[in-house]
C-alpha cells in the first residue's frame, strides 16, 4: 500500500526481531526494563513475606516453625522463572496494514488489529513504570472486546509506535 | 469530515426553531413521587404500615395538598425546560432543570432510531422517540411527542442521516415502506409453547413447592421460592407473545423496518449498513418444523431480535436484505472441529462448526439449540487467536472475531494451523471487506 515498510523500527528493539524468516512479520521483542521492574516487584513483596513468615512463627512458636518461610521462597524462585517465560513471550509486529500482537505461555493469544479499525491509540505510564522508565501502548477499536495492549517500552518506542498506528490509522480509516 | 463547509454554514446558517415535547410529558414526570413512596413502601413494609397507622385524615389531606401540586411542578418545570431542534447534522437536546445539559447527536452515526408507544401513550395519542447512537444514553429520548409528530420527526431525521438537502429533508416525508414479513399470531404461540425455557421454568416450580412445603410447612418460603419461578415462566410465554405479537418486517430506502407489540407498540427503524452480527437460532423442539429465531446486533442499540420466529428460507432471505452479498452458508458448508477436539469438549464439539464465504465469518455452536452467527467481513474490528494448554496438545485452536457492537463470534476448536491462517486471512478480509461498504449517509 502506500506507507512505507512496516519495518523501519530502529530505536528500542532491544530483545531483537525473532526469526524474521520468510513471510513471518518482523517480531519485534519487549525490552528487558519490563522484567527487571516485575522482578524487582516480586522479590520486594515476596522478600518481605517471606522474612515475615520466618520471624512471625519462628519467634512465636520455635525455630523450627520458621520453616514456612520455605513456601514463599519457593514461590518467588518459581516467579522469577516464570516471569522472565512470560516477558519472553510478548511480541509484537507493525505490519503493512495491521498490527499483531502475541503473548502468553501456557493460554497463548494472538491479536490482530486491522489499523483502520483503530478508533484510539493510548500511551499511560504509572509512577512504577516511570521510574523504571517503562509506558505501555493500547489500542482501543469499537468492539470493547479487543484486548491489545503492549506493555514496558520505552517511552520513545511507545510514542514512536503511537504516532505510526495514529497515522496509519488516520490514512486506512473505517468506522464501525 | 465536513471541514471544508464550515465556514459558509456559519455565515448563513437558517436560524434553528426550537421545540418542546408535548404537553401530556408532565404527567408521565409526575408519577416519580409516587413511584418514590411506592418503593419506599415495598422496600420496607413494616415501618410503612405503621406510619400509615399514624396518620390522619386530615395529615393525608395536607400531605396530599403539598405533595401533588410539587409534583406538577416538578413535572412542568423539566417539561419547559426540556427543548430539542434539528439542524442540519445534528439533533440537539437541551434539558436539566439543576444541572443543565445539551446532547447533540450526530445524524450521520445514528444506528437505529425506534417510536415506541406504551399502553398508557397509546391511549393518549403520544410517542417516544429514541435514537441509537454509540455512547449516548437512556437520556438522549424524545418521550413524549405526539404520535403523528413522531413519525414525522422520523422520516425527517432519517432523511437527513441519508444526505438530503436540510431544505428538502421535511419534504421528503416517510420512505415507502414494503413489508416483507408478517408473523402470524397463531405460529408465535406454538412457538413459544416449543421454547424450553417456559417448560424449565414450570419445571423447577413443580418440583420445588411439593419439596419446600414438605421441608417447611411454611407458606411464606413456598410462596417466595414459587413467585419468581412463575413469574418468570410467564415472562418468558406470556410476557414473549404479548411484546412479540404482530412482528412484521419491512423495508424501505430508510433500513429496516420492524413493528410489533401487543399492548406496548414499538416502531423500529435500522438503517442500512449499521446490522454487526445476526444470529439464526433454532431451537431443539422447532427442528421439525423448520423454524429459526433471527436476532441481530446494532452497535449502540438494545434491540436484539429481527424475527421472533419464521420458517428456514423466509429467514435466509431476510438475512440476504439485512446483509446485502450475503448468503446464508448451507449447514454442508459447515466445517467441524476435527476428531480430536474431543478431548477437550467432549460431546458438544459436534455441535461446532465454522464457514468463511468471501462476505462472511459464520461460526456454529450448540448441539440441542443450534445457533448459527454471521459476520460481515466488512464488519470485524479485530481478530483474536487463543490457545489454552490443553488445546495446544490436543493441537486445537479457538478464533474470535470482535465486532463493534461488542459481541465477538468464536470459531471454537479449529485445527492449530488452520486457526493460524484463518488469523492472517480474516484480517485481510476485514480490511478488504470495508472497501465495497455503503457510505454512512447511505443516499449520497
Amino acid at each position: 500500500m502506500e506507507t512505507g515498510s512496516p519495518h523501519d523500527t530502529g530505536t528500542a528493539a532491544t530483545g531483537g526481531p525473532a526469526a524474521p524468516g520468510g513471510e513471518e512479520p518482523g517480531w519485534i521483542a519487549l525490552p528487558p526494563g519490563l522484567l527487571r521492574m516485575r522482578r524487582l516487584l516480586l522479590v520486594v513483596w515476596l522478600g518481605l513475606l517471606t522474612l515475615a513468615t520466618a520471624l512471625v512463627p519462628g519467634l512465636l512458636a520455635g525455630p523450627g516453625w520458621a520453616a514456612f518461610a520455605l513456601l514463599p521462597l519457593a514461590l518467588l524462585v518459581w516467579g522469577w522463572v516464570m516471569l522472565e517465560r512470560n516477558w519472553r513471550s510478548w511480541r509484537y509486529a507493525e505490519r503493512a496494514d495491521d498490527l499483531l500482537i502475541s503473548r502468553g505461555v501456557l493460554w497463548r493469544e494472538e491479536t490482530v488489529v486491522p489499523y483502520g479499525r483503530m478508533q484510539l491509540v493510548e500511551v499511560t505510564s504509572g509512577p512504577v513504570e516511570r521510574h523504571f522508565g517503562l509506558a505501555s501502548v493500547q489500542l482501543h477499536t469499537a468492539a470493547a472486546a479487543t484486548d491489545a495492549t503492549v506493555p514496558g517500552l520505552d517511552p520513545a518506542e511507545a510514542e514512536r509506535l503511537r504516532d505510526r498506528l495514529t497515522e496509519l490509522g488516520e490514512a486506512r480509516s473505517a468506522g464501525l | 469530515m465536513t471541514a471544508p463547509g464550515v465556514h459558509e454554514d456559519v455565515r448563513d446558517r437558517p436560524p434553528v426553531t426550537e421545540r418542546r415535547l408535548h404537553p401530556v410529558t408532565p404527567l408521565r414526570r409526575a408519577w416519580a413521587p409516587v413511584a418514590v413512596l411506592i418503593g419506599w413502601a415495598l422496600h420496607d413494609p413494616d415501618q410503612a404500615q405503621r406510619q400509615l397507622t399514624r396518620l390522619t385524615t386530615t395529615s393525608l389531606l395536607i400531605g396530599l395538598a403539598v405533595l401533588l401540586p410539587a409534583a406538577a411542578l416538578y413535572g412542568f418545570l423539566t417539561w419547559w425546560f426540556t427543548h430539542f431542534a434539528v439542524t442540519a447534522s445534528e439533533l440537539r437536546i437541551r434539558t436539566g432543570l439543576l444541572f443543565r445539559r445539551t446532547a447533540h447527536i450526530r445524524l450521520e452515526r445514528i444506528q437505529a432510531i425506534d417510536v415506541t408507544q406504551p399502553l398508557l401513550a397509546r391511549v393518549a395519542g403520544v410517542a417516544k422517540l429514541r435514537l441509537d447512537v454509540i455512547g449516548t444514553d437512556k437520556k438522549d429520548e424524545l418521550a413524549f411527542l405526539g404520535a403523528g409528530e413522531a413519525r414525522a420527526l422520523r422520516a425527517e431525521l432519517l432523511a437527513r442521516a441519508a444526505g438530503f438537502a436540510p431544505e428538502t429533508a421535511h419534504e421528503v416525508g416517510e420512505a415507502p415502506s414494503r413489508e416483507m414479513l408478517r408473523v402470524p399470531p397463531g405460529v408465535l404461540a406454538v412457538s413459544l409453547l416449543l421454547t424450553g425455557a417456559t417448560w424449565g421454568w414450570l419445571l423447577g416450580a413443580a418440583v420445588m413447592v411439593p419439596l419446600l412445603w414438605t421441608a417447611t410447612h411454611s407458606l411464606w418460603t413456598v410462596l417466595a421460592a414459587a413467585v419468581p419461578l412463575f413469574g418468570a415462566a410467564g415472562a418468558s410465554s406470556v410476557g414473549r407473545f404479548v411484546a412479540e405479537y404482530d412482528w412484521t418486517l419491512g423495508e424501505s430506502p430508510d433500513g429496516l423496518r420492524i413493528d410489533h407489540g401487543l399492548l406496548d407498540r414499538a416502531h423500529e427503524t435500522v438503517p442500512p449498513g449499521r446490522v454487526q452480527t445476526v444470529r439464526l437460532i433454532e431451537p431443539l423442539l422447532w427442528r421439525r418444523r423448520g423454524w429459526v429465531r433471527v436476532e441481530l446486533d446494532v452497535a449502540g442499540s438494545s434491540n436484539s431480535l429481527l424475527l421472533p420466529v419464521a420458517p428456514r428460507e423466509l429467514a435466509e432471505s431476510v438475512v440476504a436484505r439485512v446483509l446485502p452479498g450475503v448468503s446464508v452458508p448451507p449447514r454442508e458448508a459447515l466445517v467441524p472441529p476435527p476428531r480430536r477436539a474431543r478431548w477437550c469438549v467432549p460431546v458438544w464439539w459436534r455441535g461446532y462448526g465454522l464457514a468463511v464465504t468471501d462476505a462472511v465469518f459464520a461460526a456454529r455452536h450448540g448441539l440441542l439449540r443450534r445457533s448459527l452467527s454471521l459476520v460481515p467481513h466488512a464488519k470485524v474490528q479485530s481478530v483474536r487467536l487463543v490457545q489454552g494448554p490443553w488445546q495446544r496438545a490436543r493441537g486445537v485452536a479457538d478464533v474470535h472475531v470482535d465486532t463493534g457492537a461488542n459481541k465477538s463470534v468464536t470459531a471454537r476448536l479449529r485445527d492449530a494451523g488452520e486457526a493460524a491462517a484463518l488469523l492472517r486471512s480474516q484480517a485481510e478480509r476485514s480490511r478488504t471487506g470495508r472497501r465495497d461498504a455503503r457510505p454512512d449517509r447511505w443516499m449520497t
